[in-house]
């Protein structure tokens, strides 16, 4: 069976397309790694990234404590993935996803159905201005999720778009397990990520590769005044994975970072809240 | 045109407005209105304040154009070369063409009679030069035809504007005392070249006598008909179903695309069914294209929305609008172009879900949140860039927002508790209020303003919520609150 890693942390002896890292060094942060294309290292699969990204490594790795593992969990990397929102109209899915997104500079397809549209509301451009930078979106709005279903296929299989998002509300008949398989099985053909949001959604079958719950937690402190929301909070629960451990994280979402992929700040926690000690060491991706 | 307006009659003057540098100024004048001494150039509040019955209508430059165009091709029907002559002439080249309507009067009069058919008045002049036609219709008498040699004499009667010269140089003509085209031709011309030297060819009063004259060739250049591109099918048999037909259709029209070094754009498969009739669907792509492959896909999609009846047998595939598209040069290594691959995903994607569906984001300006975001059809439009917002706002907007009940210090307090769908959330932390006012010039008279604020409830969801309208702005009852939007 492939092994999937989403990351490959050696900083330290670590190559990228046959050569040192400190070759391109310009393009490798501190402390960071580089994630290259699909390539045997060490006798095992790293994974592909569709864009050259750079990852930080966790502060905790760098000598700080506090965090763990956040670049082993980012969402992202895997073809087909699901995100559960815990609460209807909660729009932590939609920015996880997009801050997930950031750094892509090709379209975005994003298909909705009716009830999505209705229960969980449009997306509303201006505001994605803190998640940005990613490329412009092309809104498909149907009725059915059957044609949701069709239209995300359909973007699956096209090379030229930096993601597809699908939104469907509920357990229709028509999101079977088949369906995911089919969507799951075109997007890895053509290596596009592909999100489904499935809201009001009792987490049925599916043969997504990542599944996550995502709600949102209490904000950070705002800088300026103590009674008012600051940057957002979201906790996302890995609960089923095909290449990776499961866990929940809690994640922080800094929109000041140079790096797009830095902006996503995860810690892991465990089941009952508290944060936990040893996942860090699993940190390098390895399957335990 | 416009059907449904009221046509003045003929003695009713009208005049056509255009903006002039100080309000509209006269750009054409009806028979009656002329009649009436009112000047083409003249301001428009001056001639109504001499003729209150004025009637005033704006003027269509373009359309007037496009008219002018489709006359032009028209006049075909009299000799080959036809073309649009400046804003308000056709010239046609009738050379050999004027036997077979019995001579050249017989020619002009038939041309005026099939025009007052249509509606339209024309001066008609035919001369051996082209600038001596153009320079008869406008200023000669009605009718005139000049025979070949005397087109000097014909013309020298005639202002030297006739020969189409700018307002400018006719003015210095006239101040040299240059008044008619005879006065200009008997200057001695290596004075004229001198004195004009510096002036372009199609400005210079020497090239244009000349070309009037006969000495330098003005030849016409017609426009050439676009040919159609179509392609058929015939069948022996009447078909119920075309989907086995449109590969060799596709196949074949591709050819003739790449032939001409077009891309069709807008493409229309016709079905001539047995019983007389015949159905169409119309198919659209986001960018020109000629891959016989992308276009099946595209048909394949309206073929359910063909009714074929008892059968049919005669299939056409034409394109209804074609765009240069040259021929492209493929990666060495393979790779698809990704915004190729874009368009043709929003080519099927529009066959399929209809253009209203499949759609970019498009902005205005405006401080109202749901104005600031529309959709247009992805098909003929690019994306743009967000405008970046003055303050924060939400991720996903409720369209329409949904009313909430709310517990907050009267009168203009700041949320406390609020009830939405049936669940009853605690306001722990809040920002604002942000408040946003009608806007006036396009809001009905009574809109209530609108006070903003970001509250963040116990489970840590943020919400956008509103309270329109202020207690005591006789603009209604108790101020209402809505739920408008969920923040990141």
């Amino acid at each position: 069976m492939e092994v999937r890693l989403s990351v490959l942390a050696v900083p330290d002896k670590f190559f990228v397309h046959g050569e040192p890292v400190a070759r391109r060094a310009s393009r490798v942060a501190p402390h960071g790694i580089f994630l290259g294309t699909k390539r045997e290292h060490n006798g095992r699969m790293t994974r592909d990234s569709p864009y050259d990204r750079v990852i930080r490594l966790s502060d905790r790795r760098c000598g700080s404590a506090g965090r763990s593992g956040s670049s082993a969990c980012l969402p992202g990397g895997e073809v087909l993935q699901e995100a559960l929102p815990v609460h209807a109209a909660d729009a932590s899915a939609t920015a996880l996803i997009l801050a997930s997104l950031s750094g892509a500079r090709r379209p975005v397809l994003w298909v909705a159905d009716r009830m999505s549209r209705r229960e969980n509301g449009l997306l509303y451009t201006p505001g994605l201005r803190r998640l940005r930078p990613f490329g412009s979106i092309l809104h498909v709005e149907v009725n059915h999720p059957r044609d949701v279903l069709w239209a995300m296929e359909e973007g699956a299989a096209c090379g030229g778009l930096s993601a597809v998002v699908g939104e469907i509300h509920g357990a229709p008949s028509v999101l079977s397990f088949t369906a995911t398989k089919r969507l799951a099985l075109r997007a890895e053909a053509s290596g596009v990520p592909v999100w489904l949001i499935r809201s009001a959604d009792p987490a049925g079958l599916s043969a997504a590769r990542a599944r996550w719950r995502v709600s949102a937690r209490p904000s950070d402190a705002h800088p300026h005044d103590p009674g008012a929301p600051g940057g957002p909070v979201w906790e996302a629960d890995l609960f089923r994975a095909r290449a990776r451990p499961p866990g929940r994280w809690k994640v922080h979402h800094d929109p000041s970072a140079s790096e797009p992929a830095d902006r996503l700040r995860m810690v892991s926690r465990s089941a009952d809240g508290s944060l936990e000690g040893d996942r860090a060491e699993r940190s390098d991706g390895t399957r335990t | 045109m416009q059907k449904d307006r009221t046509v003045p009659g003929h003695d009713v003057p009208v005049v056509l407005a255009t903006d002039g540098a100080h309000g509209p100024v006269v750009h054409a004048a009806s028979a009656a209105a002329r009649a009436r001494d009112v000047h083409i150039g003249a301001r428009v509040a001056d001639a109504q304040a001499i003729h209150p019955d004025l009637h005033v209508e704006p003027a269509d430059p373009d359309g007037d154009a496009a008219m002018l165009d489709r006359l032009a091709l028209w006049a075909r029907r009299w000799c080959p070369w036809t073309a649009r002559d400046g804003a308000e002439g056709i010239v046609l080249d009738t050379t050999g063409a004027a036997h077979l309507f019995g001579g050249e009067a017989a020619l002009l009069r038939d041309m005026a009679d099939r025009f007052a058919m249509q509606g339209l008045t024309a001066r008609l002049a035919m001369a051996p030069t082209r600038g001596a036609a153009q320079a008869m219709a406008r200023h000669g008498a009605a009718f005139g035809i000049c025979a070949a040699g005397e087109v000097e004499k014909a013309i020298a009667p005639l202002p030297v504007g006739a020969l189409r010269l700018d307002a400018e140089t006719v003015r210095l003509l006239d101040r040299l005392g240059l008044r008619t085209v005879g006065a200009l031709g008997a200057v001695p011309r290596t004075a004229l070249m001198r004195r004009f030297a510096g002036l372009a060819a199609d400005r210079n009063p020497l090239v244009l006598l000349d070309r009037a004259t006969g000495r330098l060739p003005d030849p016409l250049n017609a426009p050439a008909d676009r040919a159609r591109r179509i392609v058929r099918t015939r069948l022996a048999e009447p078909v119920m179903d075309a989907a086995p037909h449109l590969a060799e259709l596709a196949a074949r029209l591709c050819t003739d695309l790449s032939d001409a070094g077009e891309g069709a754009r807008l493409l229309r498969l016709t079905v001539y069914r047995i019983d007389g009739d015949c159905r169409s669907s119309d198919v659209a792509t986001a960018c020109a294209s000629r891959e016989p492959d992308h276009l099946l896909r595209l048909l394949h999609g309206r073929l359910d929305r063909i009714d074929p009846g008892f059968g049919f047998d005669l299939l056409t595939l034409e394109v209804l609008r074609v765009e240069p598209l040259d021929a492209g040069q493929p990666g060495l290594d393979g790779a698809r172009d990704p915004d190729a691959d874009v368009s043709a995903l929003l080519d099927r994607l529009t066959a399929r879900l209809g253009p209203d569906r499949v759609r970019w984001s498009a902005w205005r300006q405006s401080h109202v949140p749901e104005r600031v975001e529309r959709r247009v059809p992805a098909l003929g439009a690019v994306p743009a860039d967000p405008p970046d917002p003055a303050r924060e706002r939400p991720v996903r907007l409720l369209d329409p927002a949904e009313e909430v009940r709310v517990i907050y210090a009267v009168p203009e307090g700041p949320p406390a508790r609020f009830v939405w769908r049936r669940v009853e959330f605690d306001v722990l932390r809040r920002e604002g209020p942000e408040r946003i006012a009608p806007e006036w010039w396009c809001d009905r008279p009574g809109t209530r303003l609108r006070d903003y604020y970001k509250v963040e409830v116990r489970d840590g969801r943020r919400f956008w919520i509103y309270r329109e309208g202020l207690a005591q702005d006789g603009r209604g009852g108790a101020p209402r609150w809505f739920l408008h939007g969920a923040f990141a």
